[in-house]
């Protein structure tokens, strides 16, 4: 079979298996799966350009998503304007005044000569301005977090459109991703993986925790949307008309045409993503990538900056991430911090681009797609499957209570297993890189 | 006097936590480091792992007091132990046979283990959730405490004192067996022996017959033992939740890496290096203070440096600054 025979295929079967879902089910969980799909094979891009075209592991995708879904909230929500006056400057002036420190330490250390007094210098700037810090920080954030703190009780935003955040996302994960990656890349690989898991926790902890950023735990809910309201459209004589042009009564109609609209947006996206994607791939610049993944003494020994061309992939990569995630936000249309776990958030995204072919693009995109069609589906077959297992044994039974009760965790393992037997059977994933 | 009691409380909230997590950490990083030393990948499985041992041991223990056997003072969960310990093996020897020699035989790229350990990770977790659930599950019994804070006040009539928790005790000393029985092998004995051989160079391990396959075997079985000995000593300590296991991983793989990698000495240390700083950094230390500084200028806040939640944020910066400035780690560990 050649390539493109089979690439189509597999396509036009994952392509099947949705529009199934829409037959058997409902057009609307479809339409939900195609949605989630799309984000998935965003993020799964981005894993790829890291992983399939330079080889890095990078395993805190889930912090590089949960700063996308930040940026949703920091770009598009209203500014509350009492949190602002009651402690806002101050909170930023202690935010500056802390990365001030951090820098100043890090100058230190590259200008003073190396020895005891240098060490003893960096210590006591970072000492004192954690002091200072903290001194400025504290009050500000107990003043902010006070206000009206059931409903509000954060800064809020800046009010600019919601559709802003994507780019806004890709910016902040870039920033994070910049960080890890000057004091990690350049260490043997395992070092970047465990760096990346560790800022991943960290970013959600900060996310929960920090009332005055988010809200923390206590969510923000109903952000802006960038496609129209159900309600609305119900009450759109138009739309009402059109709807029963296709025989659809309104509320249903409403809520497919809201998903679709977010499905073109999303669409879109991924379009520009994969084009550059594979303009990247198919470029000078994409060759480098492959040869110094594939040899990086040889590309060392040709003159390639090895470390630096890692950590512009890496920084492209998790902005590719981070925009995914503030696309996954605003589908959500709200940011819950606690829902951020990293089997679901990074683990998968790595199935994906396992499954889908490491260093193809396509691959990628067909990975998104079907592995987050089995993580849906999967559940409601782990379901069917308890219930065939549980069947024979008596109606109340703790067995039976406890099987039927624990199908949910069937995904887990499907996962696993997929992952494995790819691995093992078709380690170059269904569409292979060429 | 003051300053006694500011020591007790530092004993009570600092000191005996931070000893008996440093223990339950050290033991989890030794099986990484085993597993690095010998098999020549960061095991990403490794805290669900300890999840699974653990959830074995679970079972045996509710299997036990059930039919009311019980070891009195002591948790009944030290008698399901070596079931656990057995169970674990068999699935790790199992795992191996079916995935990770696949991989040995073809030479492959170490960081291709490091993903297939994490399709493991995936497998391990769904049964360990199938089997016992998402929730938190307690299964200490017996004494709570061997003297509690009361107690101690009583004795020495100081105004603060320190309990000793029986499982804090139980950590420490099966910490101490263990690892004594650990180094006792690997240096006495002539499979031990074998192991670090290979550990240090391979091919000369092959071409003086070293039969690989056996150091393999040993490795997990060792591995299991001690992922499961951390895993029920946590357990016991706090509570067993799936989730908080996996979490484990990276104040695990911190330790290891902090030690130095391969280098069962360091992953020791490094196990205390992490825990004594995240205790340390969490700690509110308003009531220290207030003990040992004159009442002029005992402080009004807590004095938290950062709140437990961030204790995470702890063992990663341990981590950040030893890979900037010491790459091999504490006890120059293989890896570069």
């Amino acid at each position: 079979m050649s390539h493109t025979l089979r690439t189509t295929l597999l396509f036009a079967g994952t392509a099947g298996l949705i529009v199934l879902t829409g037959l058997l089910q409902s057009w609307n969980s479809a339409l939900v799966i195609l949605n989630m799909g799309l984000v998935s094979a965003v993020m799964a891009l981005g894993v790829n350009l890291q992983w399939g075209f330079a080889g890095l592991f990078n395993v805190g995708v889930m912090g590089f998503v949960a700063l996308g879904g930040l940026a949703a909230v920091l770009v598009s929500v209203e500014p509350v304007g009492e949190a602002w006056s009651a402690g806002g400057l101050r909170l930023l002036a202690g935010l500056v005044l802390g990365a001030a420190s951090v820098v100043a330490a890090v100058l230190a250390w590259q200008r003073m000569v190396p020895g005891r007094l240098r060490a003893l210098a960096v210590v006591a700037i970072l000492l004192l301005g954690f002091v200072i810090y903290r001194a400025v920080f504290d009050p500000a954030v107990e003043a902010v977090e006070a206000v009206n703190s059931s409903t509000s009780g954060f800064l809020g935003g800046l009010g600019l459109p919601i559709l802003l955040s994507w780019p806004v996302g890709g910016l902040l994960a870039a920033g994070a991703a910049w960080v890890i990656g000057k004091t990690a890349l350049g260490l043997r690989s395992d070092y970047l993986a465990i760096a990346t898991l560790g800022i991943a926790e960290i970013v959600v902890a900060a996310l929960k925790n920090e009332d005055w950023l988010a809200r923390g735990v206590k969510n923000v809910i109903g952000l802006p949307r960038p496609v129209p309201y159900e309600v609305d459209l119900q009450q759109s004589d138009i739309f009402i008309s059109r709807a029963e042009g296709f025989g659809l009564d309104p509320v249903t109609a409403s809520g497919l045409w809201v998903k679709v609209n977010y499905g073109i947006l999303f669409a879109v996206v991924l379009v520009i993503v994969f084009v550059l994607a594979q303009l990247a791939l198919n470029s000078p610049w994409g060759r480098m990538m492959r040869a110094i993944r594939d040899n990086e003494t040889a590309a060392r020994a040709m003159g390639k900056d090895v470390t630096r061309r890692h950590l512009q992939i890496f920084v492209l990569g998790s902005a590719v991430c981070g925009l995914a995630g503030a696309m996954m936000t605003t589908l959500d249309g709200q940011l819950t911090p606690a829902s951020y776990q990293p089997l679901r958030f990074t683990f998968l995204v790595w199935v994906m681009v396992i499954v889908g072919g490491s260093g193809s693009n396509l691959g990628a995109v067909l990975g998104g797609f079907l592995i987050w069609f089995l993580w849906v589906q999967v559940e409601p077959m782990g379901q069917l499957l308890m219930s065939a297992i549980a069947a024979p044994l008596a109606d109340g039974s703790a067995l039976k209570a406890h099987l039927l009760a624990s199908s949910a965790h069937i995904r887990l393992l499907t996962m696993g297993l997929v992952l494995l037997l790819v691995l093992r059977f078709s380690p170059r994933g269904l569409i292979p890189e060429r | 006097m003051d300053l006694l009691n500011a020591l007790m409380v530092l004993m009570n909230f600092v000191v005996m936590p931070a000893t008996a997590y440093g223990a339950q950490l050290a033991l989890g990083a030794l099986g990484v480091t085993l597993v690095y030393g010998i098999l020549r990948f960061s095991n990403f499985a490794h805290g669900d792992s300890m999840a699974f041992g653990t959830m074995v041991t679970i079972l045996f223990t509710w299997a036990l007091q059930g039919i009311g056997v019980s070891l009195g003072p002591v948790p009944t969960a030290l008698l399901a132990l070596p079931l656990g310990i057995a169970g674990a093996a068999l699935m790790l020897l199992g795992t191996d046979r079916a995935v990770y020699r696949f991989y040995r035989r073809q030479k492959a790229n170490p960081i291709i283990l490091v993903i297939v350990s994490m399709g493991v990770m995936f497998i391990y977790n769904g049964i360990v959730r199938l089997i016992v659930g998402p929730d938190d599950r307690r299964f200490d019994d017996g004494e709570r405490f061997i003297f509690t804070v009361r107690d101690f006040e009583a004795w020495t009539g100081l105004e603060e004192g320190f309990g000793l928790r029986t499982s804090q005790a139980i950590t420490i000393l099966t910490a101490i067996v263990v690892v004594a029985a650990l180094f006792w092998f690997l240096n006495r004995t002539r499979t031990g022996k074998s192991m670090r051989a290979f550990s240090d160079n391979e091919d000369l391990a092959l071409l003086s017959g070293i039969n690989p396959e056996r150091v393999v075997a040993v490795t997990w079985i060792i591995v299991a033992a001690l992922a499961t000995v951390a895993g029920v000593l946590y357990g016991l300590d706090k509570s067993f939740k799936p989730f908080t296991y996996f979490q484990l991983l990276l104040p695990i793989f911190a330790a290891a890496i902090v030690g130095g990698l391969g280098s069962p000495l360091g992953a020791i240390a490094g196990g205390f290096v992490i825990a004594f700083s995240e205790v340390t950094i969490t700690y509110a230390w308003k009531r220290v203070l207030e003990y040992a500084l004159p009442e002029a200028v005992a402080p009004d806040g807590l004095v938290q440096l950062l709140s437990t939640d961030y204790k995470f944020a702890v063992s990663f910066m341990i981590l950040v600054i030893v890979l900037l400035f010491r790459p091999t780690g504490l006890f120059r560990g293989k890896s570069v």
